[in-house]
């Protein structure tokens, strides 16, 4: 997939938030460094993506995973960071669990409602068959 | 559907702690997809790296303005981050992509110079 160079942007919109919200109010943020922050952003991303990838790479793995970013992040002194992010982790993976559990619970509504749907409309089609017998027997009579 | 309004309503710096993202995962996806030699990448690590470039945009921010030489106190500007480059050692990685300004006749001023030490 060929991206595009702003596809390679993080989105104005959420930069600006959140770089507004980490300045005392009444700040002023000129538009020259709202555009370099998100620039050191996408930089940032992908330094912090190779570094990952050495970690990776060392224990001979193609996928990259928490233990990595992590890592990553150390040796890219931002320690700063860690447990932050760790308690983030932890949040995250709860509530992916619990969406998960949610799905499945839903899906197995459904199976089951399925069946009875299906249950219900055998029923039906004995009853039409029952009653296509009838009507077939009438026809008889009056001939 | 009126939780979700509730998590568009959390603030960013709420959300940085917490299990949600400001940022689209799904746009940091295709920057790390860029990075040459990556082939998987496991939905946990992807989440980590999108919180972490937020908590880097609040980190720079607030540091280029604390230690910022802008002409007003209560502003950001591009040479307080170029500084921050410079000047913090974690930034270091910025300093291609946040060069120091130099006016232009001070450039052509050093060309010059340079040139008459070869002569």
């Amino acid at each position: 997939m060929a991206e595009r160079p702003e596809d390679l942007n993080l989105p104005n919109a959420v930069i600006t938030r959140i770089i507004k919200e980490a300045l005392p109010d009444g700040v002023n943020v000129s538009k020259e460094a709202r555009r370099a922050i998100s620039q050191a952003a996408s930089v940032f991303v992908l330094y912090a993506t190779s570094c990952a990838n050495n970690f990776a790479m060392k224990a001979k793995r193609k996928t990259l995973n928490a233990g990595d970013v992590m890592a990553a992040i150390e040796e890219m002194e931002f320690e700063r960071f860690l447990q932050p992010l760790q308690e983030a982790l932890e949040a995250y993976k709860k509530s992916q669990k619990g969406k998960k559990e949610a799905s499945e619970l839903k899906r197995k509504d459904r199976e089951r409602k399925a069946d009875d749907d299906n249950d219900r409309s055998r029923e039906e089609d004995i009853e039409e068959e029952q009653d296509d017998d009838e009507g077939e027997a009438e026809e008889e009579v009056e001939n | 559907m009126s939780s979700n309004k509730v998590e568009e309503n959390v603030s960013a710096t709420q959300a940085l702690s917490g299990r949600s993202t400001s940022l689209p995962m799904s746009r940091v996806k295709l920057i790390m997809k860029s990075s040459p030699d990556v082939s998987h990448i496991n939905q946990d690590a992807l989440f980590l790296t999108t919180k972490a470039t937020e908590l880097f945009v609040q980190h720079l921010a607030q540091y280029s303005f604390r230690k910022g030489c802008g002409k007003e106190r209560n502003a950001l500007g591009y040479s307080d981050l170029a500084k921050a480059a410079e000047e913090a050692e974690p930034f270091h990685f910025l300093t291609d992509i946040l060069p120091k300004k130099i006016l232009a006749r001070d450039y052509l001023r050093s060309l010059e110079e340079r040139t008459e030490d070869s002569d």
